[in-house]
């Protein structure tokens, strides 16, 4: 190795705004991106329990609604419309601001320089348009809350005409639905700067040594999570550019002629498809699932593989895994649309493909059980968050089994089912792989380490009441419970399931309130936690070869060499239980 | 460790209401739904076991390979096993879709028989309504222009047209038994959906587009039809219900309905 190189480092910016504000650091950027998801987490949390309690108290009174929401919860009774929007507003905020940001743009945009042994992301500043970009359009999402109307009642997945034909389709169809589609098409300019940078960053800033089959699996998954976001962001922007020219202009890409919406017959239309819209949208939608969920499954690989102290268990498997993930999740965007109208021999095909992906994912369970079979497991916060993020992803994947066949999707379709399946995939398996990655890289962000007996105790809390909230809908499912319904009284056959939609309800109070826990952690150990040393974990990735946290432009003006894969854990004859990636290629006493 | 019981006991309560049937489906009323269910218990089947082997094993290794402060295996793995694991689920998974194509296929490519009973579906913010042809057999003409909600004709019927006269129009749906009944689903505003759990079929109804739907209810009942595609703020107030009637009875009511015209 190089001896360090005072004289080629590169130091921070002195003054605090370009350092922490407009940073083109990227690991601040990364902090700053996992802040903004850490607020708009909250935020979507908020509003699910809001939803929570209105399902079971459709009728309650209280006060304070009437004060947040004048209009829409007149004398405090929450009205279906206000259900909506939150029902919207949460959607949309859990999946782009939370699952799209946190584990890609902010652990990612940290740790990929880094694990690849580079200064900085390709392009630093695109890297900070990126983040400001996101933020901007947060703040406009936000604010759909406060435009006449208030926030739209669409659902994140904004099917014309409803999210088509203005207000005339519900209170929140109007001024806040505008506000929806132009935060989203903002959000994916934000997205196409980050994935560019991601991709030129991994293709082009390799260290000397780091060949493709050396990068820790978290890089694989940020790569082609980023492929994904540059060809299905570009089809979401163009399709949300249409569909506000049909709302604004009068043009026809998605509303048909003959349309006669609360006594009003729209003659200014025809000749557009709803399904038109379902296409696009799931064509960007349903890779989005993966962009949530394939950062995840490289963090839970990275600490499988350093907390049992073992190699990845087929570490090429796991690639080309990921890599037909990646390929796949672009042909099976259909399987959203088996009852859309489409033409039902394209159903045959797509669920074809939608059993192919399976089996990757199948792959993936069955190599982090194979990692873990042999080792010698170090139970630390993360790694339980990890072990849970497999579990959680078993749990949420086997449903998918059934709702990839048209044929049993004839019933599931739009029941509790759906929503039970993606919230635990999606949803928790993808949050618990980010409570794994705070775990496991805080020490190196902040430079000191998190309480481990309270994140065991909120690891234990959330990992059963996940399971609390997530396992009846599907429950719920089976008895025929139709989603996005703000009060079940109108169907005779769900007061069975009224008990199951309690304890729902309580799960999540008591989930919610725990996470009280984790704030704790995080902030506390922020600033008062134990110091860090620079490889806390015996960790052999790059990351841990620098300074906790690390010097501005990462490795202080020295060029990294990698001889080693990225997970050489137990090697026998070896010294350590793990050799880094930056160690001699000989190891001393080794036979070999 | 505490997380390997917590993962099995989780497994075990899981497990336990799907095959304790706590929560399931309503009872089918005709040979789609009865094949419909055996095609869900063999997914069931499968699932479970992939699902229970799989948390199991994943507590297994919790609790057998604890750090001891011993070397951990080194191995990258083993080719055969890859081989052999991704080769059964591809197997079973793509079984599974073959199984169940058979089914699927009843439903939406075979066509309706000739003698199905045709009805119109119209559906709105936020109800449905049904038309029945009549003694004719013909659907009078219809014009947007001419709805008129509050007087009962969500559909818009042409009194210049002479076949709409013995049109029946109703906000629920009724249906002889036996008899094959051929849908005939129209929006005229948002996206809607008609699903009834008993007949184990649902299917949206997109403004714009005529989507068909045929099917037979075997057992006389009266079965709920809740909205199944979010339509706006009254999506959770949409709905009606399809009474499955006698033969006879159903003669009997769409006279008493031609005479209350």
């Amino acid at each position: 190795m190089a001896s360090p190189a005072a004289h080629t480092a590169h130091h921070a910016p002195e003054g605090f705004i370009r350092r922490y504000v407009f940073s083109l650091d990227h690991k601040v950027i990364g902090i700053q991106y996992y802040f903004l998801g850490l607020f708009s987490v909250f935020l979507g949390m908020s509003l699910s329990l809001l939803m929570r309690f209105h399902m079971v108290n459709p009728n309650a009174v209280v006060k304070w609604f009437s004060w947040i929401w004048p209009t829409a919860a007149q004398g405090g009774v929450m009205t279906p419309e206000l259900y909506l929007s939150l029902m919207t507003m949460h959607g949309t905020i859990m999946v782009f601001f939370v699952l799209t940001t946190v584990p890609q743009s902010g652990f990612g945009n940290y740790f990929l320089p880094i694990q690849i042994g580079a200064e900085d992301m390709a392009f630093p500043v695109l890297n900070m348009m990126s983040f400001w970009t996101t933020f901007l359009a947060l703040m406009v999402m936000v604010s759909a809350f406060f435009v006449q109307g208030g926030a739209p009642l669409a659902g994140w997945t904004a099917y014309p005409p409803l999210s088509g034909a203005g207000q005339l389709t519900g209170p929140g169809e109007g001024m806040g639905q505008n506000m929806w589609i132009l935060s989203i098409a903002i959000f994916c300019g934000a997205s196409l700067m980050g994935a560019i940078n991601f991709i030129a960053t991994t293709v082009d800033l390799r260290c000397k040594g780091m060949t493709l089959m050396r990068m820790p699996l978290t890089c694989w998954t940020w790569l082609v999570t980023a492929i994904l976001g540059l060809l299905g962001f570009a089809v979401l922007l163009a399709a949300g550019a249409l569909l506000m020219l049909d709302r604004t202009v009068g043009t026809s890409f998605f509303l048909p002629a003959g349309l006669f919406i609360n006594d009003h017959i729209l003659s200014n239309h025809k000749g557009g498809s709803p399904l038109l819209w379902e296409h696009l949208f799931w064509f960007f939608g349903h890779p989005e699932v993966y962009i949530a969920i394939l950062p995840g499954m490289g963090v839970a690989s990275q600490l499988l593989s350093t907390f049992a102290r073992k190699p990845v268990f087929g570490y090429k498997a796991m690639v080309y895994a990921i890599l037909s993930i990646g390929f796949l999740g672009f042909l099976v965007w259909g399987h959203h649309m088996f009852m859309s109208g489409m033409n039902p021999y394209s159903a045959m095909a797509f669920a074809t493909l939608t059993m192919c992906i399976g089996v990757p994912s199948a792959i993936k369970t069955f190599n982090w059980i194979g990692t873990l079979w042999g080792g010698k497991i170090h139970f630390t916060t993360a790694m339980m968050f990890a072990l849970g993020f497999v579990s959680l992803f078993v749990t949420g994947g086997v449903s998918g089994i059934f709702l990839g066949q048209p044929a049993l999707d004839l019933y599931f379709h739009d029941t509790y089912f759906v929503v039970g399946h993606f919230h635990m995939i999606m949803g928790v398996a993808a949050i618990f792989g980010m409570f794994a990655g705070t775990f496991y890289w805080f020490p190196k962000m902040f430079g000191r380490m998190m309480n481990e007996a309270l994140g065991k105790i909120h690891f234990y809390c959330t990992f059963i009441g996940v399971y609390c909230i997530f396992t009846p809908m599907h429950y719920v499912g089976l008895v025929g419970n139709p989603r996005r319904y703000s009060d079940f009284s109108n169907v005779n056959y769900l007061a069975g399931v009224m008990p199951l939609h309690h304890f729902m309800t309580y799960a999540a109070y008591f989930t919610a309130s725990v996470q009280i826990l984790f704030i704790i952690n995080l902030f506390w150990s922020m600033f008062k936690g134990p110091i860090a040393p620079p490889n806390p974990w015996n960790a052999t990735t790059l990351e841990w070869t620098i300074p906790s946290p690390p010097p501005f432009d990462n490795f202080a003006g020295v060029h990294p060499v990698v001889y080693h894969g990225a997970y050489e854990y137990s090697v026998p004859g070896a010294a350590t239980d793990f050799i880094m990636q930056t160690d001699p290629a000989v190891v001393p006493g080794s036979s070999h | 460790m505490l997380l390997a019981p917590i993962i099995w006991v989780l497994t075990v309560v899981i497990c336990y209401f799907f095959i304790a049937k706590t929560w399931w489906f309503p009872p089918p009323i005709n040979a789609h739904g009865r094949a419909y269910d055996a095609q869900f218990m063999r997914t069931l089947i499968v699932v479970g076991i992939i699902f229970f082997l799989a948390q199991f094993a994943l507590g297994w290794v919790i609790m057998k390979f604890r750090n001891d402060g011993g070397r951990a295996q080194y191995t990258h793995g083993n080719n055969k096993l890859e081989t052999l694991w991704t080769t059964a689920t591809a197997v079973l998974f793509l079984g599974l879709v073959v199984m169940g194509a058979n089914i699927w296929a009843g439903v939406h490519f075979d066509e309706a028989p000739p003698d199905a009973l045709p009805i119109e579906v119209m559906a709105k913010q936020f109800a449905f309504n049904f038309r029945y042809p009549g003694v004719d057999g013909k659907f009078g003409h219809t014009e947007l222009r001419l709805i008129n909600d509050a007087n009962g004709d969500p559909f818009g019927m042409d009194p210049a047209d002479p076949t709409g006269k013995d049109d029946i129009i109703s906000a629920s749906l009724k249906i002889p038994v036996g008899k094959p009944i051929k849908l005939i689903m129209h929006s005229r505003d948002v996206i809607h959906n008609f699903f009834v759990p008993e007949l184990r079929m649902k299917q949206d109804i997109v403004p714009g587009m005529e989507i068909p739907l045929h099917f037979e209810a075997d057992k006389i009942g009266v079965y709920e039809v809740p909205c199944s595609e979010l339509c706006g703020l009254g999506h959770f107030q949409m709905h009606t219900t399809m009474q499955v009637m006698s033969e006879a009875d159903f003669e009997q009511w769409k006279a008493t309905q031609l005479a209350n015209k």
